[in-house]
């Protein structure tokens, strides 16, 4: 994970008005998060984050590092439970739940709201072990014939069961980067998840891998809600409906994708942008 | 002053810097290499000059000496009823069938100062071999058999030349007269060198030609397997419940610094817990392989633990994430994943420690295992001594033979070192499969 | 385009962006037939049907100004890619300028004495048909990506500049001939300039089409009409 512990050292000036672009008619919230605030230790990462995430849509995060990106994300599975320092305080609904009530189950939300990471890191096993890992310990499937058809599909969703369909039994590890990664997606996909979270899925990937993982996302957009964050605003760009700018643990602006890249609301969005950070 | 600022010439200048700053960086490397090179030239010629030096003195142990007897097994001393039961030739005088053979070796020895010497030739374990053998093959009875019997210590000692024979008698473990029949059942084809199966099949002995390693073996298995099947699985869970799942606090931060500070506790401190707890307060019988390897138990616990954890921190956290990702519990992604990857580690670490508790000695003292022990134990709660206690025993015996058994028990310790760490290794290669 | 993208809404996007093209170009072509229909054949209704109708055009032109916008910040295209949206933006600022003139040539066709009756209107017709099929086929080159069907289109503009040229003395003897008719001719004078001018905008989209399908100009050396 690149998103270092952020830096608090952020002024206490009023936040900017977050912008949001005027939406046409109210669109369908996946998840939504109101006044969210995290802290590592003593040290706040993010301020009052409001956004929804929308359905069958792809939310960009972007903004320079440490800007909280990546922490939000994290917020969105529960991720940051396992850092013993992290406090979160906040709502974070998906669909019409909180999902850090007390009683919710934080595997449950977890196989609902699966994940991407920068890294590709398939489990050392094989291919289809890989795939078929979240449905055995969620008990999906009763039959070796019903486990067979869900690795299937779930690694044509992928886009990767051409490539691997005869060597299902080789190491996961085995295969290039760029398949690493869509057997990760497959092996998410496998659990059958409402919400995908992306965390830099292709910046350890070379320009023709990211391809296929950015056709993939646009392609896994139609069945599923997605969430990404990205270094490249370029790929911001190139994959999402919706963007957001996170930038010292504060949301910024968030809007369409296409206004936000050719007519940013705030002056700091503007400068991000256009490479004019100071 | 003009050339200095064109490009060239600038560039010039700090490229001359270069060069003389490379030379001497290379020869800074260089020194530190031939430095490195040195200290391992000093650590592998100690190692080689200890090993030469027990293989020296030792390797002989692996011989012994062996005497020839003609023996005259007459049914007249042996069985004169002719019962042929087991009971009466338990009972019978081989004793005086094998000093018989000798004295017709010898037919000129007549003073009964020298027959004593005379049936000091062979060793006390002479006349059970004959009986054995003749406890196994009853038709043997009322033949004449040749024997090879195992020599006395001392001809033993004679015979692979660690007697000097240039010494004058009385400073001699033999006289004269016993070198001169050594020399004569040399020249009737009488005596000869045999590979010393007592050392590995025999307990501990008074007579160091009889004396062996096997009670002190299967003392320290016993001591292993109950160190083992203790301090792993303990070792482990505290390991795991310390890395992944205990919050870090105060009481888990100072139970971390508790366990480094136990694995730096004197061995001689554990021996002492382990006579008071074990032996004084739960009763457990004194010198027996249990309570050596609970004490040992202790001792190797922080080694295991610590070494569990290390191989359980060199698990990449994007494992954990990933498990964690498609909704795996905490549980799940220990067992399912960390703990499979983490094996080769602690299996690595475990076997190290164990082969360390291999080699303790003193806690074993003071918890009795230093008896002297003649039966080979038949369990964990019978008593027994250990291998590295066995070697301090024989080093502190005073007898010639007792040297070069000190030496062998040392080798034979060492071999069990070499095979377990080897274990060690192969077992991380093999479960190290990184993909 | 050779080959297609890897992200398949690329494809989307760019054959989007092209059909708009198209479409404006169909568009376009029917405003100058309906010009010169009200110019040929005194159809006053088919006039003002194009005056309205070019409002469209400059639609459209909006239309393909944001989604070339959008593809250069959402795509960031290279190569052939980059060229082609990059002349799309200007192939549709043709476009529209060729709906302009059309609109002009309605206008000053509507305004004609419908008795009027000059050869040089027959003359017109002709430029019309030969300036149509530039325009016909420079966006069939378009469409097909066809750098010989291009060509000929940047050729031909020679012959409307001659065409011009003729009708232009032609139109100044009859002045002089006549000055009654100056009014008139003046207008025809007109429409044969921005017929000639839609012949200069459909040579350059034939010179676009030539630098997105290979990267360079035409060599602008061309026989100029003395």
């Amino acid at each position: 994970m690149s998103e270092a512990p952020q830096t608090s050292t952020a002024p206490r000036a009023p936040a900017p008005q977050v912008a949001h672009a005027p939406i046409e008619g109210p669109r369908d919230a996946k998840m939504r998060t109101r006044a969210v605030n995290l802290w590592y230790g003593d040290k706040q990462a993010l301020f009052d984050v409001d956004l929804d995430v929308n359905r069958h849509e792809v939310t960009a995060l972007i903004g320079p590092s440490g800007c909280g990106k990546s922490t939000y994300l994290r917020c969105l599975n529960r991720m940051n439970d396992t850092i013993d320092i992290c406090r979160t305080e906040g709502e974070i609904y998906l669909d019409d739940r909180d999902i850090y009530d007390p009683d919710v189950d934080v595997v449950e939300i977890r196989a609902r709201v699966g994940m991407v990471f920068q890294q590709p890191n398939p489990f050392p096993k094989s291919v289809y072990d890989n795939v078929a890992y979240g449905p055995r310990i969620h008990g999906l499937v009763n039959t070796k014939a019903e486990l067979d058809e869900l690795v299937e599909q779930s690694l044509t969703r992928a886009a990767l069961w051409n490539e691997v369909k005869d060597r299902l039994g080789d190491p996961g590890n085995g295969l290039s980067g760029g398949q690493q990664q869509r057997l990760c997606i497959a092996r998410t996909i496998a659990v059958g998840p409402e919400v995908i979270l992306m965390d830099e899925p292709a910046s350890a990937l070379d320009p023709v891998a990211t391809a296929h993982i950015e056709e993939l996302i646009d392609e896994l957009r139609r069945d599923y809600t997605i969430c990404i964050v990205t270094h490249s605003m370029q790929q911001a760009a190139r994959v999402s409906q919706r963007t957001a700018f996170f930038h010292l643990g504060r949301l910024i602006e968030v809007g369409e994708t296409n206004d936000l890249f050719t007519n940013p609301q705030q002056q700091m969005t503007q400068d991000y942008i256009t490479g004019r950070f100071g | 002053m003009t050339d200095a600022t064109t490009p060239e010439g600038r560039r010039r200048v700090s490229v001359q810097g270069v060069d003389l700053g490379l030379a001497r960086r290379y020869a800074k490397e260089r020194r530190l290499k031939w430095l490195g090179i040195a200290a391992i030239a000093v650590a592998l010629g100690l190692l080689a000059l200890l090993i030469a030096d027990v293989v020296l003195k030792g390797y002989t142990a692996f011989w012994t000496t062996e005497v020839r007897l003609t023996v005259d097994l007459a049914e007249a001393e042996l069985d004169p009823d002719g019962t042929r039961l087991r009971a009466d030739l338990e009972d019978a005088n081989f004793r005086g069938l094998v000093n018989d053979a000798l004295y017709a070796m010898f037919p000129a020895v007549e003073d009964r100062l020298e027959r004593r010497r005379l049936r000091g030739l062979v060793s006390g374990q002479a006349a059970r071999d004959v009986q054995r053998m003749v406890l196994n093959d009853p038709s043997l009875i009322g033949t004449t058999r040749d024997v090879w019997v195992l020599a006395d210590t001392d001809i033993d000692q004679l015979w692979k030349g660690n007697i000097d024979r240039d010494l004058p008698e009385n400073r001699r473990r033999v006289n004269d007269q016993v070198v001169g029949w050594v020399d004569q059942l040399a020249a009737e084809d009488r005596i000869r060198s045999a590979f010393a199966w007592n050392l590995f099949t025999n307990a501990d002995s008074r007579d160091p030609q009889l004396a062996g390693v096997w009670g002190a073996i299967v003392g320290s298995f016993w001591i292993i397997v109950v160190t083992t099947a203790l301090a792993v699985p303990i070792g482990v869970a505290s390991a795991v419940y310390l890395e992944e799942f205990a919050p870090k606090t105060r009481w888990t931060d100072l139970i971390e610094v508790n366990i480094n500070n136990l694995a730096a506790v004197p061995s001689i401190v554990f021996g002492l817990l382990g006579l008071a707890v074990f032996i004084n307060t739960m009763g457990l019988p004194r010198s027996a392989p249990i309570v050596g390897g609970l004490t040992i138990t202790l001792m190797t616990l922080p080694t295991v633990v610590v070494a569990t954890r290390a191989a359980l921190r060199a698990v990449p956290p994007s494992i954990r994430w990933g498990a964690l990702g498609v909704g795996a519990s905490r549980v799940q992604v220990v067992s399912h994943h960390v703990l499979p990857l983490a094996l080769p580690g602690i299996l690595t670490g475990t076997i190290i420690g164990l082969a360390q508790a291999l080699g303790e000695t003193a806690p074993l003292l003071m918890i009795g295992m230093i008896a002297f022990v003649v039966d080979i134990p038949d369990g964990p709660m019978s008593a027994s001594t250990a291998l590295p206690v066995q070697v301090y025993l024989w080093a502190s015996s005073p007898e010639r033979g007792f040297t070069e058994k000190t030496a062998a028990a040392i080798l034979i310790l060492l071999g069990f070192l070499i095979v377990m760490n080897a274990l060690a290794i192969y077992l991380r290669r093999r479960f190290e499969r990184n993909w | 385009m050779t080959g297609e993208h890897i992200v398949r809404s690329y494809d989307t996007d760019i054959d989007e962006l092209v059909n708009t093209i198209s479409e404006m170009g169909g568009l376009a072509e029917s405003q100058v037939a309906g010009a010169l229909a009200a110019l040929t054949r005194r159809d006053v209704e088919a006039a003002e049907r194009v005056i309205t109708a070019d409002a469209r055009l400059d639609e459209i032109e909006e239309k393909v100004d944001q989604m070339s916008i959008h593809l250069f910040a959402r795509r960031q295209p290279m190569a052939r890619d980059l060229r082609l949206i990059a002349m799309s933006l200007k192939i549709s600022n043709d476009l529209e300028r060729v709906g302009d003139y059309a609109a002009s040539v309605a206008k000053r066709a509507k305004r004609l004495d419908p008795g009027l009756q000059l050869n040089a209107i027959g003359s017109l017709g002709r430029m019309g048909a030969l300036v149509q099929d530039m325009l016909t086929d420079v966006l069939d080159a378009y469409i097909e990506r066809d750098d010989r069907q291009a060509m000929s289109v940047w050729h031909r503009d020679a012959e409307v500049d001659d065409f011009y040229d003729s009708l232009f003395r032609e139109l100044i003897t009859y002045v002089l001939e006549d000055p009654r008719t100056t009014s008139a001719c003046i207008d025809l004078l007109f429409i044969a300039k921005n017929l000639e001018r839609i012949g200069d905008h459909a040579t350059n989209i034939a010179e676009r089409v030539h630098y997105i399908l290979h990267g360079d100009r035409i060599n602008r050396v061309r026989s100029e009409p003395a």
